[in-house]
């Protein structure tokens, strides 16, 4: 199998007839042949040679109709001989892109599948791991957080992220999604066979959940307006740079780390690594929570944690297959291999518990689902099933260690463990990344790196994403502190932020 | 008159209760609550995070007797609550000074 630039799956093995589809379909991702469609055989028809027109464009027309209404128009076109089609099929590539319905309605599909992920899914999987008192404290600053980000990614965040600028940082030239859309003529900007609208939609709710991922760490102490400052301002400077430096792709000056040629599928630097140091960073900052390590500080319904765990695994897929910004046979790799590497790290973290502490733990299985799912994101394209169920396996694996041992030498108070499960878990997915997209192990392939050239690329863009947040978050964490003070009374800590911070309680007793 | 506060195991609530019907008690006050006792507690294990569990939950009974029922009584209780095992429960007898039934306003054994 081959992979084009796009990162499409291209079946070399079908005879040459329909490869001029398949080239129309490099192009345009929706209508690449699905791999289920049945390959003309040496036995079963003989059709399938160039020499018997009449039948061939039968099944031309078979396979046209399958792949979408756009290559149906193709196939007419393709009436009489192989070489029409051909023809035909250079043309669609020459023309301009077009929108692709299918793409269209995948990715918006996709993106309220990443909103399903944070409200509620995020929402209530940390939400069932705090203490009652902290229950709406913890359900809001995830909401909260989250659409500021979505509002400063509409204000500027877009722009930044995603044009043309330096390294590091993009221009100007698309603030509040600017010629995206242009009321008077009403034409839409497209990005891929999408609106760009679309893409940044998509776009948003990364930025989004990234920013709400970070509140599980400071999660019952934190003041509010303090965490709305400090996302504001981590937001600013270390996520948009972040999802400029590893994913803008140009012709003329790409982003930092694409240029490395770090690979990160659906955002495992980008948002975890980068959201579990800003964790970590802020643990350290506002301190332990009163009665750490002397009192029972015991999740107080693990069920919603479940169905929040549940929910993310769901919307994961959008996370991931959506990353493919097409309906096409890569959103199908990242598909499966978001359903194998979850399960994988769901059974992974239960035996490893089970055989270091005894027993297996609910917890654990939805914590070890989310390790799964963090490990696979950067990998989600590039990677075969079976390199998805390793890395599955290892980050569910480590990430037991992630909350156990490693917690204690760090000696924070990370509460809902952000660090030790998207931090460590998206370590891990970045750096198998780079092994497991080795063709050889059934990876698509890195472009020209060797296995271990590209897993020093990993590591390189790890560093300079873990640097980079901390560095930005202390800063962040140390302005909210000084403005609005970061961390709430401590006798209103100890009546719980619910009451203290947004005079509502969770539950009537 | 005397009041009988016993400690049992939730379990047991609705045996014990049939118990004390069959020799003609005619009312009972029940509360859930937590307490610690012989029995050990046990732990509980979120991620890294380990907690030892003693307060264990029981069920509080509490029983008010003429004198002549006492004794009845708490045999009905002690081998309804029974399992064996440590954790059981225990059975306080005090002396009651009064009872007055608020509807009527009668007192002392009329009132019970």
């Amino acid at each position: 199998m081959l992979y084009n630039s796009r990162g499409t799956l291209m079946q070399s093995f079908m005879p040459s007839r329909t490869g001029a589809v398949i080239e129309a379909g490099s192009e345009r991702p929706g209508l690449v042949p699905e791999p289920a469609l049945p390959a003309p055989g040496p036995s079963g028809e003989p059709s399938a040679s160039p020499g018997l027109p009449a039948k061939g464009i039968a099944t031309l027309a078979a396979l046209a109709l399958s792949a979408g209404a756009a290559s149906t128009v193709l196939a007419q076109e393709a009436v009489g001989t192989t070489e029409t089609a051909a023809a035909a099929a250079a043309s669609v590539i020459e023309a301009a892109p077009a929108l692709v319905g299918a793409d269209l309605a995948w990715l918006s599909t996709a993106t309220v599948l990443v909103l399903l992920m944070v409200m509620p899914g995020l929402a209530l999987f940390y939400g069932g791991m705090v203490r009652s008192k902290n229950m709406l404290s913890t359900l809001l600053q995830v909401t909260a957080t989250f659409c500021l980000a979505i509002v400063l990614w509409f204000v500027y965040g877009y722009s930044l992220a995603f044009t043309e600028g330096n390294a590091i940082f993009g221009g100007s030239g698309k603030l509040f999604l600017n010629g995206l859309f242009q009321a008077g003529t009403g034409e839409f900007a497209l990005s891929g066979s999408v609106p760009e609208l679309s893409f940044a939609a998509f776009q948003a709710t990364f930025a989004g959940i990234t920013c709400a991922l970070i509140v599980g760490s400071i999660a019952e102490r934190a003041r509010f307006s303090a965490v709305l400052l400090f996302t504001a301002i981590w937001f600013t400077f270390a996520y948009i740079p972040a999802a400029h430096m590893v994913w803008y792709v140009s012709d003329d000056v790409s982003g930092l780390v694409a240029q490395w040629g770090a690979l990160d599928f659906a955002g495992g630097t980008v948002v975890h690594i980068n959201a579990g140091v800003a964790g970590l960073v802020g643990s350290y900052v506002i301190g332990k929570r009163l009665g750490y390590g002397k009192e029972a500080l015991k999740p107080h319904n693990l069920p919603m944690t479940m169905i929040g765990a549940s929910l993310l695994w769901v919307g994961w897929f959008g996370f991931n297959a959506g990353s493919a910004l097409a309906a096409n046979n890569t959103a199908a790799l990242a598909f499966i291999n978001t359903l194998i590497a979850t399960a994988g790290a769901v059974l992974a973290w239960l035996f490893t518990e089970w055989l270091v502490k005894g027993k297996p733990s609910m917890l654990g299985a939805a914590s070890g689902a989310v390790a799964g799912l963090v490990g696979i994101t950067p990998a989600a394209g590039f990677v075969g099933p079976g390199g998805a169920l390793a890395i599955g396996i290892a980050a569910g694996a480590i990430c037991v260690w992630g909350v156990n041992g490693l917690k204690r030498l760090l000696r924070a108070d990370d509460s809902l463990d952000v660090f030790g499960v998207h931090g460590v878990g998206g370590i891990v997915g970045a750096l198998l990344t780079g092994v497991f997209a080795a063709p050889w192990l059934g990876g698509t392939g890195a472009g020209d790196a060797s296995m271990l050239a590209q897993v020093w690329i990993q590591l390189e863009g790890i560093l300079l994403t873990v640097a980079w947040s901390a560095i930005v978050a202390w800063i962040a964490y140390k302005i909210a502190d000084a403005t609005f003070g970061l961390r709430m009374s401590e006798e209103d800590e100890r009546q719980g932020l619910d009451i203290a911070s947004h005079g509502e309680s969770a539950y009537q007793s | 008159m005397k009041l009988i506060i016993a400690i049992i195991k939730p379990f047991k609530l609705d045996e014990v209760r049939e118990a004390l019907s069959g020799v003609g008690v005619q009312g009972v006050t029940v509360t859930e609550i937590k307490g610690f006792g012989r029995q050990k507690g046990h732990t509980e294990l979120y991620r890294g995070a380990e907690y030892v569990v003693d307060f264990l939950p029981k069920v509080k009974l509490e029983v008010a007797l003429a004198d002549d029922l006492v004794e009845q009584a708490v045999e009905a209780i002690e081998s309804s609550a029974r399992t064996g095992k440590i954790g059981d429960g225990k059975i306080f007898v005090c002396p009651l000074e009064q009872i007055i039934r608020i509807r009527t306003g009668e007192s002392g054994v009329d009132a019970l």
